[in-house]
């Protein structure tokens, strides 16, 4: 994949040239390459999606520019080689004969597995790191996650997916649910995400953070936002008729703004947390008797899809 | 271990030599098309019936009027009765009832009628698979066109809500699941006995099998748009696809028998391969494509049966209210996900090592030179082939399951990239110093080239976990899957198709009609899916038809691409049928000069390929090599057979049954 600068010593090649491609290809290759990564890691690197709004958000921005300087000189080297070879290795007009055969060289084949071998291992080391240095990097880590923040500080947000809208519910302010997300700066936050009927995709696009929402299963992301803002939230998981509509947004807010939310909030919805389930890692709706009428409340459309008992073999 | 001599049956299709001529009947009472679409209409009814009769009591919702098992068994009797219409069981119980197999219709070049009939042809087959698969290829393509046309604005729809998940997930499931057979079923079966000296297949009736059993799987799936269609996409993941409505049983049944055609096709092909090689045909001569379509066939018989299975426990959890995939019910979800993505991430390898296997046919012939590391490029093959089996998590990366597997899955993932870079220092080595003759064909081969190292290097993004939780699941793969697919496969089964065509019909498609074909194609297919990849990255998820406003002008700078792509690939549909059809330019001889065995037989083959096996003396590259024998003995004198490996002459010490 990586450099053809090797090819050039292809045997048979270079007699009775003036032109030595492999020379003009190298100087070329070089030139290009090091300014094509001069600009995609210092120029556009810093712009590159996700941002850095978080630190999962900053480290997938990380990734995504040592990815794309890693990639850099081996797009430019292909399509240099095959310019090149369109531009100078054409058949002359009337020239009927076959080029010079050459099966193979062992040399370049070797150089080549291993500079490839070398950039790929390097590659997954680099991400096996920055998995693990983030606490798995926003990623939906499952019930048990193995990498965690280092902070005894964790503000619980439950994220549950149905169909079509998300709620969250904050098990460390009375359990309250709220259809509005709001987090504080600087704090680490565990997303804990499930579903009540299909599998839904809580994407928080400028945090960096993404974890499939499955019925029955709690799956936690970790992420620490950095500044303050608002950041959408898609579903990224196609879940039925209205997928393309499930988005909202969130915000994040300083740390006494957040709590004076989180306690307002908390009084001002205290009946209505009453009335719902108990905090739970994950729900079964065919077990939550009193589900149906909360969701009006919340200005919810319902969930849609098929509850249904277990016990009844009617429905499926 | 190369058979190195004449297999012991004859060579003749169906495996017998032809008897005399039956009493033939009048056309409209032998077996066809015609007489296969009435027993599916019967057999469906049938099916339809006992499924009401059995189970009237299961209904999808209640009071919904429908039942699943009706829906499914119509699917399957109508099936069954379309094979039977056409005459598939006819052969099997006259040898069950111990009456003499005969069969009339073979080897009438010309007649266009054996076309719509169970012919077991290799030929034929081929010819049948490349109608069917355009005529797929291009049905899915419709539905692209109007995906791009409802995303053309992000809050105006031109579909409603379901209309568009229908859509999206008819082009998916149209694309993924007829497409696996699009250079296998055309290409491989019509080129493989030509390319290893033999005159048919090892299972003639497979083979015809599979073909027939496409039109089955395309029908069943265009017909769940009458059920409302399917809303989950072609992953089909539950519990959605529980939830779906009836749609969802013709997708759970067309990529079930889709899935029966490929492993059906691949064992026929891997058989054919291994058995019927020519004298000679040493694994060290074999050509690029005939190991492309046998890593291929691999891949079908190890992976598809796993997506059968999960289909199944879909439909029964559908229909007979099984809980397999039900969490509240002690199922899961997780099960679905894994079984499909076992059989799916083969079954991209399915769709790009075909690609691997034309290109790397075509540059030794256009570049004239020999294939650089013949070796190389089919460790290449076979590298991609075996890891492809190790790296299925990474499409759940996010999903919550085993984040310990996480480094290993992004370990697997990028080594991937080591075999399929040798496909790539292959081609670097043949082009260094060559000749180019920039045809038709060469023009794709290249723009395949071009096409894929986007699409492998965006993998290389996806595979590393923390930039894959940006990129999951967005427009970013959805990108990245075309640059591989359709920017792959697609660019190298049309580089096949004008490549092949003259050898497959005698017919030369127009050149400059070709080219204009290629440069419009190559031009509007990057300039729709490169910014597709900023789209995703910027937060646009796959399959929604709202967006963010600021992504408009994106979204539609892509629709007007996808438009003008659309009308390149007009381009050769008006060449296609305007050379085959009006203008019929002959070409029976050998247009490329190209060494492969299938081009040292007239065009199109006579009806058993071979007058004589043939005796291969050299490899199919030895392009510029004045030393180099030529690729075969095509009427070698009676008794050389035995004596074959001695005739090879420089290489007899070394040919007497060792491989490479």
């Amino acid at each position: 994949m990586a450099a053809d600068a090797p090819a050039p010593a292809a045997p048979g090649g270079g007699t009775g040239r003036e032109r030595n491609d492999g020379l003009w290809l190298t100087v070329i290759w070089l030139v290009l390459s090091i300014a094509g990564c001069l600009v995609v890691y210092f120029v556009w690197g810093p712009h590159l999606p996700p941002g850095g709004m978080s630190d999962s958000a900053a480290s997938q921005q990380f990734d995504n520019r040592i990815l794309g300087t890693v990639a850099t000189p081996v797009v430019i080297g292909v399509l240099l080689y095959f310019g090149w070879a369109l531009a100078f290795w054409r058949q002359k007009p009337g020239d009927e004969t076959d080029a010079a055969p050459i099966h193979g060289n062992t040399r370049i084949a070797a150089t080549w597995i291993t500079v490839t071998a070398a950039i790929v291992l390097g590659l997954a080391v680099f991400g096996t790191y920055e998995l693990i240095a983030p606490a798995g990097a926003g990623g939906g880590e499952g019930p048990q996650p193995i990498w965690k923040p280092n902070s005894s500080t964790i503000l619980q947000v439950q994220v549950i997916g149905q169909q079509w809208a998300f709620t969250y519910r904050y098990p460390q302010f009375g359990g309250f649910e709220t259809t509005q997300l709001e987090l504080p700066a600087g704090q680490p936050v565990a997303f804990n995400v499930t579903s009540l009927d299909v599998i839904h995709d809580f994407w928080a696009i400028d945090l960096g953070v993404k974890a499939d929402a499955n019925p029955g299963v709690n799956n936690v992301a970790y992420t620490t936002p950095r500044h303050t803002g608002t950041f959408t939230v898609r579903c990224d998981e196609l879940c039925g008729l209205w997928h393309g509509a499930m988005f909202d947004y969130g915000k994040v807010v300083s740390p006494a703004a957040f709590q004076a939310w989180a306690r307002t909030t908390e009084t001002r919805l205290a009946s209505m947390t009453a009335a719902l389930p108990p905090y739970s890692l994950t729900y079964d709706p065919t077990q939550i008797s009193t589900l149906g009428k909360v969701p009006a409340e919340l200005g919810l459309t319902g969930a849609g899809g098929g509850y249904y008992n277990p016990a009844d073999p009617e429905q499926p | 271990m190369a058979i190195e001599t004449q297999p012991e049956s004859a060579q003749t299709p169906g495996g017998r030599e032809p008897g005399p001529m039956p009493r033939q009947r009048p056309w409209w009472l032998r077996p066809a098309f015609h007489t296969a679409i009435i027993g599916a209409v019967i057999g469906y009814v049938f099916g339809h019936w006992l499924g009401n009769f059995i189970a009237s009591g299961y209904q999808q919702g209640a009071k919904a009027g429908t039942n699943d098992f009706a829906i499914i068994l119509g699917y399957v009797f109508g099936v069954i009765g379309w094979l039977a219409g056409l005459g598939v069981f006819n052969e099997l119980f006259m040898q069950m009832t111990g009456r003499r197999v005969a069969r009339s219709d073979e080897g009438l070049v010309g007649d266009l009628a054996r076309y719509f009939r169970y012919s077991l042809d290799h030929k034929v087959v081929g010819i049948q698979y490349l109608v069917g698969m355009l005529v797929y290829f291009f049905t899915g393509g419709l539905f692209a066109m109007a995906i791009r046309t409802e995303l053309l604005s992000p809050t105006y729809h031109v579909l409603s809500a379901n209309a568009y998940l229908m859509v999206v997930g008819e082009h998916g499931t149209m694309m993924m699941m007829m497409m696996t057979s699009v250079i296998v079923g055309p290409l491989g079966n019509y080129l493989v006995p030509l390319m290893i000296g033999a005159k048919r297949v090892a299972f003639p009736r497979l083979e015809a099998l599979s073909f027939w059993l496409t039109p089955c799987a395309y029908i069943i799936l265009l017909s769940s748009v009458l059920f409302g269609g399917f809303p989950t996409g072609w992953t089909g993941y539950a519990p959605l696809s529980i939830q779906a409505g009836e749609g969802m049983d013709g997708y759970a049944v067309a990529f079930a028998i889709m899935g029966f055609s490929v492993i059906l096709a691949g064992f026929n092909l891997i058989c054919t391969i291994i058995c019927y090689r020519a004298p000679g045909m040493r694994w060290s001569r074999l050509p690029m494509f005939v190991w492309a379509m046998l890593t291929t066939s691999f891949l079908f018989v190890l992976a598809v049966p796993v997506l059968i299975g999960g289909l199944y426990m879909l439909i029964t959890d559908r229909t007979a209210q099984t809980a397999f995939y039900v969490n509240q019910l002690g199922g899961s979800n997780y099960l679905y996900e894994d079984l499909f993505w076992f059989f799916g991430h083969p079954e991209v390898y399915i769709l790009a090592l075909p690609g691997f296997g034309i290109v790397s046919e075509i540059i030794p012939v256009f570049t004239r030179k020999p294939l650089f590391g013949y070796k190389v490029a089919a460790a290449g093959m076979f590298g991609v082939a075996i890891l492809s089996f190790f790296v299925w998590q990474h499409h759940l990366f996010d999903s919550g399951i085993n984040p310990d597997m996480r480094p290993l899955f992004m370990l697997t993932t990028e080594l991937i990239s080591i075999p399929t870079g040798f496909i790539y220092l292959v081609a670097m080595g043949t082009f260094w110093k060559a000749k180019l003759r920039l045809t038709t064909p060469m023009l794709f081969a290249m723009g395949m080239y071009v096409n894929f190292l986007f699409g492998g290097i965006s993998g290389v993004f996806l595979s590393d976990v923390p930039a894959d939780v940006t990129a999951h699941g967005s427009f970013f793969v959805m990108a990245h899957f075309h640059y591989t697919i359709m920017g792959g496969l697609i660019f190298a089964f049309f580089g096949a198709v004008y490549y092949w065509l003259p050898k497959m019909m005698g017919i030369r498609l127009n050149q400059t009609l070709g080219k204009i074909h290629f440069w419009t194609m190559f031009i509007a297919f990057n300039s729709t899916f490169m910014p597709l990849f900023a789209v995703g990255e910027l937060g646009q998820p796959r399959r929604v038809f709202e967006y963010a406003r600021s992504l408009q002008t994106l979204n539609d700078w892509v629709s007007i691409s996808a438009f003008c792509l659309g009308g390149s690939l007009l381009i050769f549909v008006f060449n296609f049928v305007m050379s085959t059809v009006v203008w019929r330019e002959r070409e029976t001889g050998n247009p490329w000069q190209a060494r492969g065995l299938e081009w040292q037989v007239p065009s199109p083959p006579p009806p058993h390929n071979f007058e004589r096996i043939p005796v291969v003396l050299a490899g199919p590259y030895e392009y510029g090599d004045p030393s180099a024998l030529p690729v075969a003995d095509l009427n070698p004198p009676a008794g050389v057979i035995a004596g074959a490996l001695v005739g090879a002459g420089t290489e007899s010490r070394s040919s007497a049954g060792t491989e490479a």
